[in-house]
């Protein structure tokens, strides 16, 4: 496959992840996800853990994170899983990166939901600064991947970076967003446009009273 | 003749919904979703009362309220808990599984419950877990509603901290836990083998039926699998009774339902409507219109992407149910709406589902993991003109091929709007072929 990510080498990632082990916060967290399954059913833990995993790496990166295969190794003896069964969880679903990303991982989505509201726009927004749809920027900063429906479809177009969500973009939006990102500052989560979340932009057609205040309307049940 | 003393039936209520009438009173997150704020909304309200009812009044309720499944296919909810064994004959424990795995594209309702209103959906856990004597729950969310799962994982800490959940839940003597697994990214495992897969710490590639998932499912124990909305609104359901569900939509597909209208309105959102509501109202009334105005709509997708386009003209009126979307050639599915204006490139926005099938395909059985990429080449070559007209026969007869010979539904979901496609906008297909073989117009049969 032309666009399935290029595995680092082997060596190299041996000599950098050969000694992962958790953080003693994570090794904390793990006995917790572990302990959510059944005795003996640990290996559902796989997921979760290839997460944490993940999360580590990046926090020792300073990117996103990835999952060397040293890591999905050291998971597979925790859970007492071969390797390889890790390996066919890390490789079957897309949020687990096989190889190393930028500090920011820009996800946009383009599928129908976001293409009819605009995501050809945020793309642009995004080439004009530098991304490349399957690439890092030469600083390190973006890799920019075209994602798949997030369920944010009443708030098109979206993008998710690393774990928020920028919503209701725009090209100038999109691109202020990144700019905000690259100068080192937290861009507004959430809708771009003035509007509460999913309600309709202008203010809500019901439930008014939400609004005000924590309204009961079981008073009005009949 | 008939007996003109015979009282008729009113028309069924097609909304517009009360206020009152509302399930999800937070759903836009103007308040705290936190539990104490959920308790003076009305949640957790004597919820041991409700399962003091007991297990099998219960299931009757909620067959009697004809609550139809509110993850796409609609089945009934109340006859699906039924099928939980009443006990273990061998000692295997019972599981429910909630499916939060919300992934498919327009559909963005399970967001909201969880961000926003999350004490229902546990609430209804436990009173769904209960009925269906299940020894816990596990709420399988998509990976990438991270904020949302955050929110989830500390909504359960907050009903363990005040009793509601684990021994002895809200003091009804019933033991009960309820836990939250993160997925990572893959459309299949919102397919109810495929996600108890996935939960198991596999890849999730769906399972053959039989067994069924209520025989053999999670860890090889009874298990049940149902969509977030179904169980979010099951306790209400129990407070307010059947007769109060049934009083909202058509016969056959009774309730309120969380609509999510996507693409070429003025204003897109996410409201809970009567269900029955007629295109036309919905729009109006929430949307703020068609953008350029009710002429200018070309198709919408309603339920979504897994079923059919309707065109504009058959759309318009039709009552948003599952017996309405169904008698246009398409289906309620979640109720997410995508509406499409003039502007749109159809062919495109087809392919471009295509090409989500494709990638979401998980590669178990051989007619769609090559079909879905065969099919979306050929929607390619479709989309820019640069094919031969015989091969959209040749495409509607490989869609015909991949659907219902599949392990899982995602072979007819990726058939499906192909075919409507082909079905209502086979000219504009041929247009285009036609114009990109020169420009030349089709040649009128020579004398």
């Amino acid at each position: 496959m032309a666009d399935a990510p290029h595995i680092p080498d082997e060596a190299k990632t041996r000599a950098r992840w050969g000694n992962f082990a958790w953080t003693a916060e994570n090794a904390e967290q793990v006995k917790t996800i572990i302990a959510r399954y059944p005795a003996g059913r640990q290996q559902s833990a796989v997921m979760p853990l290839l997460d944490l995993a993940q999360r580590q790496v990046g926090a020792e990166t300073q990117t996103q994170g990835w999952l060397p295969v040293p890591v999905m190794e050291y998971i597979g003896d925790q859970l007492d899983m071969p390797y390889m069964r890790v390996y066919e969880v890390a490789t079957f679903y897309t949020m687990y990166n096989l190889a190393p990303v930028g500090r920011y991982h820009v996800q946009v989505c383009g599928t129908t939901p976001c293409m009819l509201r605009g995501s050809d726009d945020v793309f642009a927004a995004c080439k004009n600064k530098g991304l490349v749809k399957g690439a890092t920027t030469p600083d390190g900063l973006f890799t920019l991947t075209e994602v798949e429906c997030l369920g944010a479809c009443a708030n098109a177009p979206m993008v998710q970076i690393n774990d928020d969500n920028f919503e209701d973009l725009t090209y100038d939006s999109m691109s202020a967003v990144l700019e905000t990102l690259a100068a080192g500052g937290q861009p507004k989560i959430g809708p771009q446009i003035e509007r509460q979340t999913s309600c309709p932009e202008g203010g809500p057609t019901t439930l008014k009273e939400m609004v005000e205040g924590n309204h009961d309307y079981r008073g009005a049940w009949a | 003749m008939a007996d003109d003393t015979a009282p008729v039936a009113p028309p069924p209520f097609v909304g517009p919904l009360e206020d009152k009438d509302r399930i999800f009173t937070n759903v836009h997150g103007f308040q705290d979703w936190g539990i104490d704020a959920a308790i003076m909304r009305g949640d957790w309200d004597n919820t041991k009362a409700l399962l003091a009812l007991g297990q099998d009044a219960i299931i009757d309720i909620m067959k009697a309220s004809n609550l139809r499944g509110r993850g796409g296919a609609g089945f009934p909810t109340g006859m699906k808990w039924s099928f939980m064994p009443k006990e273990s004959k061998d000692g295997r424990p019972s599981f429910l599984v909630i499916n939060a795995d919300e992934s498919e594209p327009g559909s963005c309702k399970d967001r909201e419950i969880i961000r926003h209103d999350p004490h229902k959906l546990i609430e209804g856990a436990l009173v769904a877990g209960f009925a269906m004597r299940a020894r816990a729950a596990y709420i399988y969310i998509r990976g990438e509603f991270i904020y949302e799962a955050k929110v989830l994982f500390a909504a359960v800490e907050q009903a363990y901290a005040k009793g509601f959940l684990g021994k002895n839940a809200c003091g009804s003597g019933y033991d009960f836990d309820v836990f939250v697994h993160r997925g990572a990214g893959a459309y299949i495992c919102g397919e109810e083998t495929a996600q108890i897969e996935s939960l198991e710490g596999k890849k999730g590639q769906p399972r053959l039926k039989p067994p069924f998932p209520a025989g053999a499912g999670l860890y090889g124990c009874p298990t049940t699998v149902n969509n977030v909305e179904s169980i979010a609104v099951s306790p209400t359901i129990l407070r307010r009774g059947a007769a109060w569900f049934n009083r909202f939509g058509r016969e056959g597909n009774r309730g309120t339902k969380l609509f999510q209208i996507s693409g070429h309105v003025n204003k897109p959102c996410v409201v809970e409507e009567s269900m029955s509501i007629p295109f036309r109202e919905l729009i109006d009334r929430h949307c703020g219109g068609i953008r350029g105005g009710w002429d200018n709509l070309l198709a919408v997708i309603p339920g979504g992407s897994s079923v059919p386009l309707v065109p504009a003209r058959e759309i318009m009126d039709a009552p948003m149910d599952f017996d309405g979307l169904k008698a246009v050639g398409s289906g309620l599915g979640t109720a997410a709406v995508i509406v499409m204006d003039k502007s749109t490139d159809i062919v495109r926005a087809i392919s471009r589902l295509s090409y989500f099938y494709k990638h979401e395909s998980c590669g178990q059985c051989t007619p769609c993991r090559e079909g879905t990429g065969w099919m979306w080449r050929v929607m390619e070559r479709l989309r820019t003109g640069d094919a031969d007209l015989s091969e959209i026969d040749m495409l509607h007869q490989v869609t015909k091929q991949v659907e219902g010979h599949t392990i899982c539904a995602l072979g007819d979901a990726a058939a499906w709007p192909i075919q409507g496609l082909i079905r209502h906008f086979r000219p504009e297909i041929e247009r285009r072929i036609n114009d990109n073989k020169g420009g030349a117009p089709m040649m009128e049969a020579a004398e």
